[in-house]
């Protein structure tokens, strides 16, 4: 046990023949918040799913709380572990995404808490009122009872947070949440992150909105056609960008 | 009065024009239960099952969609029999409908299981659902919108077929029509109310399917 809550070594990850994550090392504590960023196409999004399992990945390890995710290896092979095994590991952490995918048969309160029932095994009721805290929590106290489709895009992106905080994970994973967004309606979901990330939340999030970075992050990677080309605190990575790469980036990122 | 005997007619001939209906919905209910429980089983064969399978089962729609009903009507009939299956008019009937509506409902939810964006599956895997759990709370109830209308046309598609099955000696609606017609001579008026029968019974089925799809429908 290393103490710390991600570990990730030396991550590879291919898609046929093309190699995306190209040996990707990471490793992160509790209560830390560590921003992605990088240009379209580098490979945070691949390294978000990885964590938890919506890819499989060819090489190196992911550890969650000094758990191995996904593969374990005995006498020298490496095996997928058992689907179910595989769900439980899921439930460590949360994922919301770019997309929000809400399940738009169910309203607001019932996204919440199908996992709540189903996962964790809640009471209808105890899982009733967990949700509406956390509908609550993300200012959506009278909208529990809305559809996904009636409700605005950043609505619906904040009740995906709420499902995902709900099952209490260890650890947040957040997929570029604001860019399917209009521009109004950016904040009011950086701001509900920004909230979480006060309260000790630990989050990985991948992120264009460079001055969310600069303000919420304890640490900043920055991606590189699937590896890591520089990580820093975020004063020292946005201020004196120590690559020709990140430099470069930054130029042509904007901050408002 | 023509009207007078027609229904004077009608009247006397109640008994077997009722067994008629009888067996007609017998053979609908039969083969849409069947044939979609099939079908359901067909469909998740071709959205999630493994390679061999799901060709196996690609052969078997693309096959059974490719022939005419009243093939698989006499096939099942006449053909089994020689095989050593011998299954008299009416089981040899609803067993070729079932096959039949199971190709078609097999494709609809295939359809309808495939439009479901991938974003869905990988929700429900985020919170720690596994594939069953997703189905069974996610997909499933979604997919189940989506098959209704055309699930409901199938039903009434089978419900017409059933009259194929006065072919192989089936006493159904259409066999006991002929027969009365055969003894009345009034073709015309029997013709029609026959048809009459077959609209309403499909028009019950349509209402209904309206019925449940406004019952299910997501607010937006
Ligand atoms: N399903 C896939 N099949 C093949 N290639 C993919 C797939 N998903 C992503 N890629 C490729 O992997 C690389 C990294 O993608 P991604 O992780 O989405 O980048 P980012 O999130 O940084 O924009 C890209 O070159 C992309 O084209
Ligand atoms: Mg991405």
């Amino acid at each position: 046990m290393t103490g710390n809550l991600l570990e990730i070594r030396d991550l590879h990850k291919r898609y046929g023949d093309v190699e995306v994550l190209k040996g990707v090392d990471c490793t992160m504590a509790q209560g830390d918040v560590i921003s992605i960023i990088g240009s379209s196409g580098s490979g945070k999004t691949t390294m978000l799913r990885c964590i938890n399992m919506l890819e499989e990945f060819q090489g190196g390890s992911i550890r969650i709380d000094g758990e191995e995710i996904g593969y374990e290896t005995t006498g020298g092979t490496r095996r997928r572990k058992k689907e179910k095994e595989i769900a439980r590991q899921r439930a460590m952490t949360g994922m919301a995404f770019q997309q929000f995918n809400l399940f738009p048969h169910m309203s607001a309160a019932e996204n919440v808490m199908l996992g709540l029932v189903k996962v964790k095994g809640m009471r209808r009721d105890e899982a009733r009122s967990v949700a509406e805290k956390w509908l609550d929590r993300v200012g959506l106290a009278e909208r529990r009872d809305r559809f996904p489709g009636q409700l605005s895009g950043g609505q619906q992106q904040r009740v995906a947070i709420a499902r995902a905080i709900a099952m209490n994970p260890k650890l947040m994973l957040f997929d570029e949440v604001t860019s399917a967004l209009d521009p109004e309606l950016v904040n009011e979901v950086l701001q509900v992150i920004k909230d979480l990330a006060r309260d000790g939340m630990s989050m990985l999030l991948v992120t264009h909105e460079m001055r969310f970075a600069y303000e919420v992050s304890s640490r900043v990677i920055f991606m590189n056609q699937g590896r890591i080309g520089e990580e820093g605190n975020p004063r020292e990575m946005f201020l004196k960008p120590q690559t020709e790469r990140l430099a470069e980036f930054l130029k042509t990122s904007t901050f408002n | 009065m023509e009207l007078v005997t027609f229904f004077e007619t009608l009247w006397l001939a109640r008994i077997p024009i009722l067994k008629g209906i009888g067996v007609t919905v017998s053979i609908s209910v039969l083969a849409i239960l069947v044939g979609t429980v099939l079908g359901i089983g067909v469909g998740l064969a071709l959205t999630y099952g493994a390679r061999p399978l799901r060709w196996l089962v690609r052969g078997y729609t693309d096959f059974i969609r490719g022939t005419p009903v009243l093939v698989l009507v006499l096939a099942s009939y006449y053909v089994l029999g020689t095989v050593g299956i011998d299954l008299g008019p009416f089981q040899a009937g609803v067993l070729a409908l079932a096959v039949f509506c199971s190709s078609h409902v097999g494709e609809i939810v295939r359809g309808a299981l495939q439009s479901i964006p991938k974003g869905q599956t990988e929700a429900a895997k985020a919170i720690g659902l596994t594939f069953p759990q997703t189905f069974a709370y996610v997909l499933g109830p979604q997919a189940l919108r989506q098959v209704l209308p055309a699930w409901v046309n199938t039903a009434a598609e089978m419900v017409k077929a059933s009259t194929l099955l006065s072919i192989i000696g089936v006493a159904e609606l259409l066999l006991r029509t002929q027969e009365l017609i055969s003894r009345t001579f009034m073709s015309l008026e029997f013709y029609f109310f026959a048809g009459f029968l077959y609209f309403a019974v499909n028009y019950g089925i349509e209402r209904f399917g309206r019925y449940v799809e406004r019952k299910t429908s997501i607010p937006s």
